[in-house]
């Protein structure tokens, strides 16, 4: 087994210094379960940098105080750094405007303010939404809640089997004039393909379609450039891109936002209330009703000035390697089913094991110090699709090493010996 | 691989029942079915029960599919619980919620038989809701009307609907 592990290509050439980038995660720095943590969980959230959690620190040390609505100095501070992330987030995603940028508690919580408020104003009963068969649930339930409500008809782009791939053949005939919002997931969390985004989004344009991308998994795994992408909407969240939970994106074209009613209704999202009527704020504040999560957005500030300094393309290619080299690992092990598109594919690899669940791979991985995600992955239509309840999934991030993918091989098969004792 | 908590909680017995689970199949004589549905990982029970006259579980047997946890823990249940009274199966049920989360942990019931083997999966917190889903299940079918042994509520798409609209603008005006 450890021959097949050497048989491997050499360790990444995208030159990141492991040592020192580790360094900055206190995290990544512990022993569990009396071995060293290897974190493979990143599709689910990542962990935190030192300066992101300084960010934090600093903020409610220093600067801590309500924003856009006091004169006096603390409110001054909190309110540019809250603002300043905005301008941040905008340059983050090459946008042409901080105004089309509206802070969201996460990628569930963008998804539904689009639902809740674009789409129960511009869809109407007979309308149809055309969503991806690998969906993730908070990509899917807001647009059934809709469709409950709304009369809105769903409809999915297949994806062919276990290669995760959408299967484009179909796309002629699903595209009816009748579709008037097309979301997809830009990356797979289940199976790592990556859509060809900005060719759906050119497509659904010239057709007069409106396209949300969830970008959960790739904002902090490679450049996405909203005006090179040519999407509608697009989210994503915080924690998964080194920042606080509880921070995430909701971007618009601003003629959007600005046609979209509000969502929650409270301060800071109206111009002037009386006492039966109220004016909405401008854009992006009238969807931020309430006392935003301001230490978030400080944080994620941070993350994205910690993601820039090593760079998304490095990421990006490192990322791959890692899954490329568990991908390669895995199949030599033999016993293992392996989804996604092969080698081409973004950082993860969801597989189950002949003869053993999921649950129980990531049971005794854990008590090897390897964190693995077991489950459905919120995706359990498409599981259900593949015939199976759940998967094992290993998700990579900058700060994981080739090393690391080597002792995950290792400890696999040691979990697949390990239940051959109880088949006999 | 050191692994003391592991062999004890994945033991040749539950490992034997898991890969060749007991009464495992469907029940054409049952009077009812319920489902257990672990909407976490996907694990899912279907308890197939024929209750007899006194209430008590006459036959029992169990589909569906999950970890090797939940799957050797139905298969014993089901070994047990099989021609049980009702105030017998009651009281298994009792005594296994009792080992598996009981504070302080007592020594297991002696009735539990081979049972007590997986005492062990309390030192695995994720894993205790693999190992007491077929017995939630039983649970369902214990009492007297039983439906399922979760919550149903939801949205169904396919079922016929009335669809409601709402007006939005630039503000609002109560007049």
């Amino acid at each position: 087994m450890l021959n097949q592990v050497s048989d491997l290509p050499s360790p990444p050439a995208a030159g990141l210094d492991f040592a020192a980038l580790r360094a900055d995660f206190p995290a990544l720095h512990q022993e569990v379960n009396g071995h060293p943590l290897i974190y493979f969980d990143n599709a689910a959230t990542s962990q935190k940098p030192r300066q992101v959690i300084d960010a934090l620190v600093h903020y409610y040390e220093r600067d801590n105080a309500n924003v856009h609505r006091g004169i006096h100095e603390l409110s001054n501070r909190a309110t540019t750094a809250y603002e300043g992330a905005r301008v941040r987030a905008a340059r983050f995603l090459n946008a042409p405007s901080a105004n089309e940028v509206v802070f969201t508690n996460g990628t569930t919580e963008g998804i539904n303010l689009v639902a809740q408020t674009w789409g129960r104003k511009f869809l109407k009963e007979g309308d149809e939404i055309l969503l991806l068969e690998l969906e993730h649930h908070s990509n899917l339930v807001p647009w059934q809640m809709l469709a409950a409500r709304s009369g809105v008809k769903l409809k999915y782009l297949p994806v062919c089997g276990d290669s995760g791939v959408a299967d484009e053949s179909k796309l002629d005939e699903l595209l009816t004039p009748s579709v008037k919002l097309w979301v997809f997931p830009h990356i797979s969390n289940t199976m790592a393909t990556v859509n060809p985004a900005k060719e759906w989004c050119a497509r659904a344009r010239a057709a007069g379609i409106t396209t949300l991308i969830d970008a959960a998994q790739s904002a902090g795994h490679r450049v996405v450039d909203v005006q090179d992408l040519g999407c509608d909407f697009l989210v994503f969240s915080g924690h998964k891109i080194l920042g606080p939970t509880g921070s995430g994106v909701l971007w618009a074209r601003a003629e959007l936002l600005d046609a979209m009613p509000p969502w929650q209704g409270g301060g800071e999202m109206i111009s002037s209330v009386d006492f039966f009527s109220a004016k909405w704020n401008t854009i992006p504040h009238k969807f931020e009703a309430g006392t935003p999560h301001i230490a978030g957005a400080i944080g994620l500030h941070a993350a994205m000035d910690y993601l820039d300094t090593v760079g998304r393309e490095r990421i990006w290619e490192h990322d791959r390697e890692l899954a490329v080299r568990a991908w390669r690992g895995l199949q030599s092990l033999g016993g293992t089913r392996l989804f996604g598109p092969g080698e081409d594919r973004a950082g993860l690899v969801s597989f189950v094991l002949d003869d053993v669940h999921a649950h129980d791979v990531v049971t005794l991985a854990d008590r090897q110090g390897v964190a693995l995600r077991g489950g459905h992955h919120c995706n359990q239509p498409l599981h259900r699709k593949l015939g199976i309840k759940s998967s094992a999934r290993a998700s990579f991030y900058f700060y994981n090493t080739p090393a690391e993918v080597d002792r995950f091989l290792e400890v696999v098969a040691h979990i697949q010996h390990f239940f051959r004792r109880g088949a006999n | 691989m050191e692994q003391t908590d592991l062999e004890e909680l994945y033991q040749t017995v539950i490992l034997d029942h898991s890969t060749r689970p007991r009464n495992f199949g469907p029940l054409p004589d049952a009077t009812i079915t319920v489902d257990g549905d672990n909407p976490t990982c996907g694990d899912e029970v279907h308890l197939h029960v024929r209750v007899g006259a006194d209430g008590g579980v006459e036959k029992v047997s169990f589909t569906g599919s999950g970890c090797s946890i939940c799957m050797a823990s139905a298969s014993m249940m089901t070994a047990k619980v099989k021609g049980k009274s009702h105030a017998e199966a009651e009281s298994l049920l009792h005594d296994f919620q009792t080992m598996i989360s009981a504070e302080p942990q007592p020594p297991p019931a002696k009735s539990l038989g081979e049972l007590r083997l997986l005492a062990g999966v309390r030192k695995f917190p994720q894993r205790v809701k693999c190992a007491t889903l077929a017995w939630h299940a039983l649970r369902g079918a214990l009492e007297t009307n039983p439906t399922a042994a979760g919550p149903e509520d939801g949205l169904d798409l396919r079922a016929p609907r009335k669809v409601s609209t709402e007006e939005d603008g630039d503000g609002l005006s109560l007049g």
